[in-house]
């Protein structure tokens, strides 16, 4: 695999409400495989940088480049044809081609993410047929092992998520991101939402499927306990700009910035 | 001032539109299954019963023309002898029930029997040309699902079926992948009649007025029924033979004939009924001749 | 031999001629002349031009004396005679400021110049059914109206309290398009959208108008004018280089004006809705102007929360010629779709009846303890 390049490269990206940025002067890169958390409190432009990363906002400044072959290039995802693409100049249809093969996005709420009332076998399956898979037996048996890898019982396969708990809403969520391989998945605040001990069970299946695939993730929380335990660098923001980044134990155990140490400080007092 | 009075165009329609629909007939044949937007006009007759057929049929028809109009296969049910006499009345052409006469054949829920031939034009009335409809209302959305491929939407529908029933579970309006490029519907003809349309010879032209649509299959297109490798599109049969004619493998209607449940199965294609019956006369009497002679 | 689809010619004859009879009445009461329905159900006449998109009261009353009172069917009818006649041209837009009123009343301001006009209304009338009308004599105005009539809007305009009715600058007046001779797609331009509703079934937007004051897409109207008129029509013809005036049509014109909070780059102003009809015909020009505004709500960056917001919801619904077509086409034959349906349920029930019966002998055969679904346990 060709590693010597960045899977995703930010470059001073911001995004304008009217006269107010909602996030400015952003840079970081994302390697394959590897899990970064924003963190930050409502407000701070965690969820705007979300929205200009997976192109559902403008970028009004700066750049977002993803490694990807042109759709008609004949590379293929590991092919030389790979290079970074800036993602403001891709067609739509190269846009929803990424969204097939290459991105998931994990919404916070469930409702949005899935059909409620189609099965959950037809959730999952529903990215396989869309990238062409016309094998009935062959998806419903991906459908089922992914079901079976997020702890769906198997009998509740032609159950529809309408009738499912939150935790398991969020398992079918990940399933149907995940059952294609992507190679990037946003996360938006997943386990929020959901009672204690099911966010943590659910963080731990995060955690393990995120590293049994080599996925790169780009997790946003408010929640510190959340970055400490899945990511592996942690980017802190405030007020519409990141004001410390770092891997994410260096970030959480020694914090530079006073309004880090702020928020790690109300955590453990928390 | 004087009363107005009220004149109409010859063949009805003014020649401008005539154009304007020959102009996205075109357009739907060059690209094939693809909805091509229309200025749809008023015709005579009700939205939903027909005005986007009978403008098609109105912009192709011409005087050597000899149309045939069914609706639920038949030649005499009321709205196909409306639009027969309509075109009668105005544009002059001849008419027939005979589908192997007929150069024009304006058609609703139904595919003749009789299989049809190059030079022969099958105009479809069309309620609800967009195929994704049910699944999402929406005609943005959908317009650019069809401009995109993007058709795992549809393969839910038929996934949730067979979870469901173990089989798919629709039986007319079925859709179609025209040409291995665009999802199309078929209109409300039973999916029994959907393997007549692949690689007919016939021209046929797809009209939907309230909706202002037109679409085409041009002559020996692929027509694709959709389904699963495994669960392939099963067109639907009738495990029994019409009860006039004695056709097996042909369309029945169910005809209740006393209030007791009691029903006989007959061809829901009158023509191709009325002609079976009478040649099998034919064949009895000459059988007849020959045992006496 | 089975025959009962048989005779639809014969059938069809017979419907028609008991239509026609039915029309008729008893045959010693006079026939209604279509000059009779033209000049005394004139409300009428208004609604089915409008929604009939062709301005001739006269082909109007003929229409509703042909469908026998039937407004759609009036409205079809002369729909499909509209279609087949030739379009010359195109005319200017028309000055609905510029001419006097015979009704025009604002509800924003006490007194505005040219003055408040009541005009013919049913307002403050009292609705006491009577056996015979009689025709009132109509004293003699007050004053004389020869004073202008500027719109309320106008005046709004002044101070930038309202937002302009064009954009400031560098705009050219882009051709509407005409929707009964060209393909439209949605998204609509507004004009394209205002012609809709223009010819819209006059209770469907009632109906949506009325939505938005219940809190279904609210937009806080005040009706800044209606007023009723004859205009004049002028057409632009090439041969002569200048527009030359054709003749008058009476229109009724709402301008309601609703307020608008303003965002990062406008400053708050009230906002427009438009509504402009064939005849008289106030009700339909005031729902018309509420839904026009709801419509707009992209322009001011709203929330899309109710039915009367969503353009292709509105438009697709609001023509009722297509509406009941399709409505009633369902009393149109379906045997083969039926029967296919038919055919599907037997074998549905069948295979049901197949399961259930294996899943009994299954629950006699064992005694399996219930396998309880397993749901999210905390």
């Amino acid at each position: 695999m060709n590693d010597d390049r960045p899977l995703l490269s930010v470059t001073d990206a911001g995004h304008r409400y009217g006269d107010r940025f909602g996030c400015r002067n952003v840079s970081f890169d994302l390697w394959p495989g590897e899990v970064l958390a924003v963190v930050g409190e409502s407000g701070s432009g965690k969820s705007t940088l979300l929205g200009i990363l997976s192109q559902r906002l403008r970028v009004d400044e700066g750049s977002i480049r993803y490694r990807t072959a042109r759709a008609d290039g004949s590379g293929g995802r590991e092919g030389s044809a790979e290079e970074l693409l800036e993602l403001s100049t891709l067609s739509e249809r190269e846009v929803r081609r990424l969204w097939r093969t290459d991105w998931g996005f994990v919404h916070q709420n469930a409702a949005e993410g899935l059909r409620m009332h189609v099965s959950a076998g037809g959730n999952v399956g529903e990215p396989l047929m869309a990238n062409g898979w016309r094998h009935y037996g062959q998806i419903r048996a991906k459908a089922e092992e992914w079901l079976r890898r997020v702890e769906i019982p198997a009998e509740r396969i032609d159950d529809t998520p309408a009738t499912f708990s939150g935790g398991m809403r969020q398992r079918v969520q990940i399933a149907r991101n995940l059952v294609f391989e992507p190679r990037l998945v946003f996360m938006d605040e997943p386990t929020s939402g959901l009672d204690v001990s099911v966010q943590a069970r659910l963080l731990d299946l995060i955690r393990s499927l995120v590293a049994e695939l080599g996925l790169a993730v780009v997790i946003v929380t408010h929640d510190l306990a959340v970055a400490r335990l899945i990511s592996h660098r942690t980017l802190v923001m405030k007020d519409g700009a990141v004001i410390e980044s770092g891997l994410t134990d260096r970030v959480l155990d020694d914090p530079q910035a006073a309004y880090t140490q702020l928020l790690v400080s109300s955590i453990l007092q928390g | 001032m004087s009363a107005p009075r009220i004149v109409y165009n010859e063949g009805y329609l003014d020649e401008q539109t005539k154009r304007v629909v020959r102009r996205a007939l075109l357009k739907g044949v060059a690209i094939p299954g693809f909805q091509v937007p229309f200025a749809s006009r008023e015709v005579p007759m009700p939205r939903g019963w027909g005005t986007g057929g009978v403008q098609v049929t109105a912009s192709v028809i011409g005087p050597e023309d000899t149309l045939k109009v069914i609706d639920q296969g038949a030649d005499d049910t009321t709205n196909a002898v409306s639009i027969r006499a309509f075109f009668e009345k105005v544009a002059g052409a001849a008419s027939t029930t005979r589908t192997d006469q007929a150069t024009i054949i304006q058609t609703r829920h139904r595919i003749p029997e009789t299989p049809l031939v190059e030079n022969q034009i099958l105009v479809y009335q069309v309620p609800i040309p967009e195929p994704l409809r049910m699944l999402e209302p929406r005609e943005t959305e959908t317009r650019r699902l069809h401009a995109l491929e993007e058709y795992g939407l549809m393969y839910v529908k038929l996934y949730e079926d067979i979870a469901k029933y173990g089989h798919i579970a629709r039986t007319y309006d079925y859709p179609v992948l025209v040409n291995g490029r665009y999802v199309m519907a078929p209109s409300p003809t039973p999916s029994f009649d959907n393997p007549k349309m692949h690689q007919s010879p016939a021209l046929q032209l797809f009209g939907a007025g309230r909706e202002k649509r037109i679409y085409a299959i041009p002559p020996y297109t692929d027509v694709e029924s959709l389904g699963f490798e495994d669960y392939p599109f099963e067109p639907q049969r009738f495990d029994r033979p019409c009860e006039i004619c004695g056709s097996t493998g042909v369309y029945l209607d169910e005809i209740i004939i006393d209030d007791r449940g009691g029903a006989m199965f007959a061809c829901s294609d009158t023509d191709y009924c009325e002609r079976t019956a009478q040649q099998r006369t034919e064949q009895q009497s000459t059988d007849t001749k020959e045992v006496t002679a | 031999m089975y025959v009962a689809v048989k005779g639809g010619e014969k059938a069809i004859a017979n419907a028609h001629a008991l239509l026609a009879k039915r029309g008729r009445g008893t045959a010693d009461s006079p026939r209604i002349g279509y000059e009779q329905v033209r000049d005394q159900m004139g409300v009428l006449v208004s609604r089915v031009m409008a929604e009939g998109s062709l301005y001739d009261p006269d082909l109007a009353a003929k229409a509703l004396l042909q469908a026998q009172g039937d407004v759609l069917e009036a409205v079809t009818l002369l729909r499909s005679y509209r279609t087949t006649l030739p379009r010359f041209g195109i005319t200017p837009a028309v000055d609905t400021a510029g001419l006097p009123s015979e009704r025009r009343v604002s509800a924003t301001f006490k007194d505005i110049p040219g003055g408040q006009q009541l005009g013919a209304t049913f307002d403050y009338t009292h609705r006491l059914l009577v056996d015979e009308l009689e025709t009132t004599d109509v004293p003699p105005p007050d004053v004389p109206v020869d004073e202008p009539m500027p719109r309320v809007a106008a005046l709004l305009g002044v101070d930038a309290l309202i937002e302009s009715d064009r954009p400031a600058e560098g705009w050219t007046d882009p051709d509407p398009g005409d929707l009964t001779r060209e393909p439209t797609v949605f998204p609509m331009t507004r004009a394209e959208r205002l012609q809709a509703l223009s010819r819209g079934d006059e209770g469907f937007l009632l109906s949506l108008g009325y939505s938005t004051q219940r809190g279904f897409g609210n937009n806080h109207p005040f009706v800044g004018e209606v007023r009723v008129g004859e205009v004049e029509v002028e057409f632009e013809v090439p041969e002569i280089g200048h527009a030359m005036p054709i003749g008058r049509i009476e229109v009724t014109e709402c301008e309601m004006v609703n307020q608008f909070v303003g965002s990062a780059d406008v400053a708050p102003q009230f906002t427009r809705g438009y509504g402009l009809v064939f005849g008289r015909a106030e009700r339909k020009a005031m729902s018309m102007s509420l839904v026009d505004r709801a419509l707009r709500r992209d322009e001011f960056g709203e929330r899309s929360v109710s039915p009367a917001q969503d353009e292709e919801f509105v438009i697709a619904h609001s023509d009722n010629v297509q509406a009941t077509g399709f409505v009633e086409h369902l009393k149109l034959p379906h045997y083969v779709d039926f029967q296919a349906e038919l055919v599907l349920i037997r074998k549905l029930r069948r295979e049901f009846q197949e399961r259930q019966a294996t899943r009994e002998s299954a629950a006699h055969d064992s005694t399996r303890e219930d396998t309880n679904r397993l749901e999210e346990n905390a």
